[in-house]
């Protein structure tokens, strides 16, 4: 990438091309009709200066064939990088089915990752090349914003909720991991490393550095710990819903309204269970809010995840993706 | 310095309550009130935010918005809905005598306006001093005690009082800002300076209280009757 | 050219500008005012850009950057760009080339500066006590729950000022509609008249609405409520949606008058006709509507829906489409015009050029697979700065030139002018065009260190800042220089048409001798010179 690189940060992701590419094209039309303005301006000042004050300019109000031709080629054009863009964006939005789900907190000013089978890093996230990767992002204080530039991507971590992001990395090598949204006094502190792997190496690390288990087992001592079973069992009399099965499954509310058991769900119902109520049960679980951290709050969504066969993504095992990754081209 | 040119017909004084920028009493009045309705389009966009995030809030925390609004006191809300209806109505009466030029008659109603304006006012007051007697008022204090809600169910009630003291609060002060407003034109009334040719301050206060009557209109079902 | 009694002499001492209802001395206490705001927002960007010249953050603490970014933005929104040309020459010029005596409401008029005047007040209490660091855009739940800075006090000054806004755009609204002079209809008016009549349609109905939503804000950081704290229940997205409802309508109140001015210029620069004369009209009125609908692609990575994100995009190229009519428009009138070389004219260059490089670069910005990466960039700094400034500012100090006969019945030095003209267009340019690139190499916004490799580039747009400020300071120095010693200005030194260069320059307090009666079209320049009732048609010369 030689000289471009004054231009243009290293493209390290699959969709990175993707952007560049409607980057480029945006250039090209803006050097046009940039250069056309510019040139017809310039030409236009020249030729017709004033060279005396006496000076009777022709009478022209104007023309319609102009007008039209004007308005429809950049309205042509506008609709043609619109539906560009929206594909690309369609594309960075529908995260692939079996991607390696990661855990991201933002908190000021540091960012705190989980990977399922346990790790956790501050401010650096390693992962293999050649593996989607669906990062699920929150805050625990203010809004920050997680931003690769060498994967084009950027996504709000908003306290309060979940929002996704996926990428597959395609080179090895180190890249820029900013906070891209104000957050305070170390906002331009907020920042670390992205670290791409080759599956083998990425493998060693993996194992190196797990140390209370998965999350998923965090999940399964905190549901304990914090007496959740009690409630919620599988038995007829139980206070509240069983939990076999049900991340991903659609869920029948008390008001009537249906909704679906992903992630956002089920961490709106430990923090503010009141706010959806299931058909047929009712409104006596207490808040969690304040009880249990946000990486708490992961840790139990992703033994949710693994309860009664449901298919949660990223419960398989790494190494069986991190292997299917490699040949995955 | 020269003299104010004008078109009107030869006239030796201009007509009473012109100002010197405009040509005619005509054009005044028809630019006064067109002000006034940009005024009141301006006002709806400043409570429209307000029953925008009244709007989310209720369609998010349902249950406990109705649970909030069943302790608002409906009967004081309903009285007060009806004060406020014949406050427009004898408005709308003082507009009208005002266009006869019918001098006592302006006076009388606007005086009844403010009387009636002042009643629900007073409403409120005992309205308000209930909640805060009930820990119901948004700050340190507030507890959903008095609603048997705790945890999460008391922060969403929170929110429903904030957007409760909020909305009925700004009206509140809208009827407090027009009532020396109404005031000031019937003591002009009084003083003789509105005829069938010159009323538009009577008119345009009175578009002002038809406005705030109509808020309130709004106001009373969605914050009262939630069912 | 005779020492008639003018707006300017009529009256001395502090009581008679103060109290004044006069829109011409209104526009001139409005002048100073946001000419004051201007270096105050100036003088914080000239902080940052000394902070940004090196990668370490070894200038300033990272809590005085952040209020520095904050108060530069503050205040060079709120009291300086969103005022500036719809009060100074808005308020001039609006009666008079409307052949009216004054604004429907005079007396609101000068309550209006009064609310700047308290608005900024508080603001500017609030920076010594202190300042801000929340950002201008207050995101929460940081400037709610987090923030130990006066964001009550700088909310409730731009609370205040809001309201100035909103006066100013009612009685230009009321103005239009009822007081044109006879004979002007709608299609006979000056398209500088046009483009206030759509800003002043955004500041009635949007401002109430940020004017609001900062109520809200500050309420709840005093009571700790819950309408924007995930915490407790609120939303942090709808602060969003609620702030950039105004906000980016907000942005087409800093470009539209500028819009007008342009107009204006090129027409009068070139003697010539403005090409497309309704279609620049119909423009302006679709921009201030569809610019209501295109709030949400200041979100397009917080989470809101895909589908939001696919309508806010298609209407934000919507919204393109009327400005690059405009800028056609705009070309098109210089082809067989007699070009003028003059300050005003050079200023206009600059502007269209600026401009469409800055909307350009706004495709870029709504094209939803390409923000995702540039947002939150020096991109959109870049973006936002060329239309900002490269327009707006450009554009007011255009007009500033063009319309100063008139004002101060002086003509400003015009080598100097020409002068500070191209100093200010290199300087810009050197400082916003190296941050297009940094934005895409990824250097976040709001940054007070950052990664060496980025230094280069940052050098670049400080030294060109260094160059900017000297090109704003130099007019300064010869309009003040001018007021006293420029040589007297002829009632319409520029050979133009409008009923304010058929006037004398200062012109009077009444604006006209008897009511101007309105003849021919706008820009009537290749019709001879008609000779109406009353002695004013569209800009015939009055004898000196």
């Amino acid at each position: 990438m030689g000289n471009w690189s004054f231009f243009f940060p290293e493209g390290a992701s699959t969709t990175s091309g993707s952007v560049d590419a409607l980057y480029l094209f945006l250039i090209a039309i803006s050097v046009f009709f940039g250069a056309l303005i510019a040139v017809l301006l310039a030409v236009f000042a020249v030729k017709f200066r004033r060279r005396s004050d006496d000076e009777r300019p022709a009478e022209i109000h104007g023309s319609l064939p102009l007008e039209l031709a004007w308005t429809l080629f950049p309205a042509g054009i506008v609709l043609i990088i619109f539906l560009w863009s929206a594909e690309v964006f369609f594309t960075l939005h529908r995260v692939p089915k079996d991607a390696m789900q990661i855990h991201v907190v933002g908190k000021r000013w540091m960012w705190k990752i989980q990977h399922m089978t346990g790790q956790r890093e501050i401010s650096e996230l390693h992962v293999p090349v050649g593996v989607p990767v669906k990062l699920t992002l929150t805050s625990e204080d203010v809004i920050h914003s997680f931003f690769v530039p060498a994967f084009r991507i950027k996504k709000d971590a908003v306290p309060g909720r979940y929002n996704t992001i996926w990428f597959e990395a395609t080179k090895p090598g180190k890249y820029h991991l900013f906070c891209a949204e104000y957050c305070g006094t170390k906002h331009s502190g907020m920042i670390g490393w992205v670290y791409v792997m080759e599956p083998a190496k990425f493998q060693a690390w993996l194992q190196g550095g797990a140390s209370g288990g998965s999350l998923a087992s965090a999940g399964e001592r905190l549901f304990n710990d914090l007496a959740c079973v009690t409630c919620h069992r599988a038995d007829t009399g139980a206070r509240g819903p069983a939990l076999d099965g049900l991340f991903g499954k659609a869920v029948k509310l008390a008001n009537g309204n249906t909704v679906t058991a992903d992630e956002g769900y089920l961490r709106e119902s430990i923090v503010q269970p009141s706010a959806k109520i299931v058909a047929g049960y009712q409104p006596i679980m207490p808040t969690f809010q304040g009880l249990v951290t946000e990486e708490q709050i992961v840790q139990l969504i992703a033994y949710i995840q693994t309860l009664g066969g449901a298919a949660g993504a990223g419960a398989t095992a790494p190494a069986a993706t991190a292997a299917a990754g490699a040949t995955r081209r | 310095m020269s003299a104010v040119a004008s078109h009107a017909p030869s006239q030796d004084a201009p007509p009473r309550g012109l100002a010197h920028h405009f040509r005619d009493l005509d054009q005044q009045q028809s630019a006064a009130t067109l002000g006034m309705w940009l005024f009141i389009a301006q006002e709806v966009m400043f409570f429209g935010g307000l029953f925008l995030a009244y709007t989310i809030y209720r369609s998010e925390y349902n249950d406990v918005f109705t649970i909030a609004s069943h302790h608002l006191n409906v009967q004081m809300g309903a009285i007060n809905t009806a004060v406020l209806i014949c406050s427009s109505l004898t408005m709308a009466i003082a507009v009208h005598a005002a266009a006869l030029g019918h001098r006592q008659q302006i006076v009388l109603f606007l005086i009844l306006t403010i009387l009636l304006g002042g009643v629900f006012l007073g409403v409120k007051v005992v309205e308000y001093k209930e909640k805060f007697d009930h820990h119901l008022v948004p700050g340190p204090h507030f507890s959903g005690h008095e609603l048997k809600l705790e945890g999460d169910r008391e922060r969403h009630a929170q929110i429903y009082y904030s957007l409760y003291f909020a909305m009925t609060g700004l009206h509140a002060l809208h009827m407090i800002i027009g009532v020396p407003i109404i005031l000031w034109i019937a003591w002009r009334a009084w003083r003789g300076e509105f005829s069938a040719a010159y009323n538009a301050p009577v008119e345009l206060v009175g578009l002002y209280w038809h406005f705030v009557d109509i808020i309130w209109i709004f106001l009373f079902p969605l914050l009262y009757l939630i069912s | 050219m005779s020492e008639r009694n003018n707006y300017l002499t009529n009256g001395y001492g502090v009581r008679s500008w103060l109290l004044t209802v006069d829109h011409k001395r209104i526009a001139i206490l409005y002048l100073v005012s946001i000419t004051l705001m201007f270096f105050i927002g100036a003088a914080f960007a000239a902080c940052l850009r000394l902070e940004l010249a090196t990668p370490q953050g070894d200038v300033f603490q990272p809590e005085t950057y952040n209020k520095i970014f904050t108060m530069h933005g503050v205040f060079m929104v709120f009291f300086f760009l969103i005022p500036s040309i719809p009060a100074v020459l808005g308020n001039f010029l609006i009666p008079i080339m409307i052949g009216a005596k004054d604004l429907a409401f005079p007396k609101l008029n000068l309550l209006s500066w009064y609310l700047y005047i308290f608005g900024a007040a508080f603001t500017l209490y609030a920076m010594v006590s202190g300042g801000l660091d929340t950002g201008w855009t207050f995101y929460t739940p940081y400037s709610t729950a987090y923030s130990n800075t006066a964001v009550i006090s700088t909310g409730l000054g731009i609370f205040i000022a809001g309201f100035s806004s909103i006066l100013t755009g009612l009685n230009f609204i009321v103005t239009i509609h009822k007081m044109r002079a006879p004979g002007l209809t709608w299609f006979r008016l000056p398209l500088f008249v046009w483009a206030h009549y759509a800003t002043s349609i955004i500041q009635v109905l949007g401002t109430p609405v940020i004017a609001v939503t900062v109520l809200m804000v500050a309420v709840e950081r005093m009571l700790h409520l819950g309408f924007f704290d995930p915490a407790l229940g609120g939303d942090p997205i709808l602060f969003q949606h609620m702030f950039w409802f105004y906000s980016h309508p907000a942005v087409y109140i800093m470009i539209l008058p500028a819009m007008g001015v342009i107009s204006e210029l090129v027409t009068a620069m070139t003697r010539k006709r403005v090409f497309g004369y309704e279609f620049i009209a119909a423009s302006s009125l679709t921009i201030a509507v569809v610019g209501f609908l295109v709030w949400g692609h200041h979100m397009f990575v917080s989470g809101q829906s895909t589908y939001a994100g696919f309508v806010f995009s298609a209407l934000s190229y919507l919204v393109a489409i009327p400005s690059a009519i405009k800028v056609f428009n705009w070309v098109a009138t210089l082809y067989k015009g007699s070009v003028s070389w003059d300050a005003p004219m050079l200023y206009t260059i600059g502007f269209i050029g600026l401009f469409t490089i800055g909307g350009l670069t706004g495709l870029f910005c709504a094209a939803l697979g390409l923000d995702l990466h540039i947002h939150d960039t020096y991109f959109i700094v870049a973006h936002f700065h060329y239309i900002m400034v490269g327009g707006s500012i450009m554009a007011y100090l255009g007009g500033m030139h063009f319309w100063w006969p008139k004002i101060t019945g002086r003509m400003y030095p015009e080598w100097w002018a020409r002068v500070s003209a191209a100093v200010i267009f290199i300087g810009f340019n050197l400082t916003f065009f190296p941050q297009f690139i940094l934005g895409y190499l990824g250097m976040p916004r709001r940054y007070h260190a950052y990664p060496d490799e980025f230094q280069v580039l940052n050098v670049l747009s400080s030294a060109g800042a260094s160059i900017l400020g000297i090109g704003y300071l130099i007019p300064m120095f010869y309009f003040a220089w001018s007021m006293r010693y420029g040589p007297k200005a002829a009632p319409n030194p520029w050979k133009a048409k409008g009923l304010e260069w058929g006037i004398a320059s200062p012109p009077p307090t009444e604006n006209f001798e008897s009511q101007p009666i309105v003849t021919e079209e706008a820009y009537a320049y290749a019709e001879p010179a008609s000779k109406p009732a009353g002695g004013g048609g569209h800009g015939t010369p009055v004898p000196a």
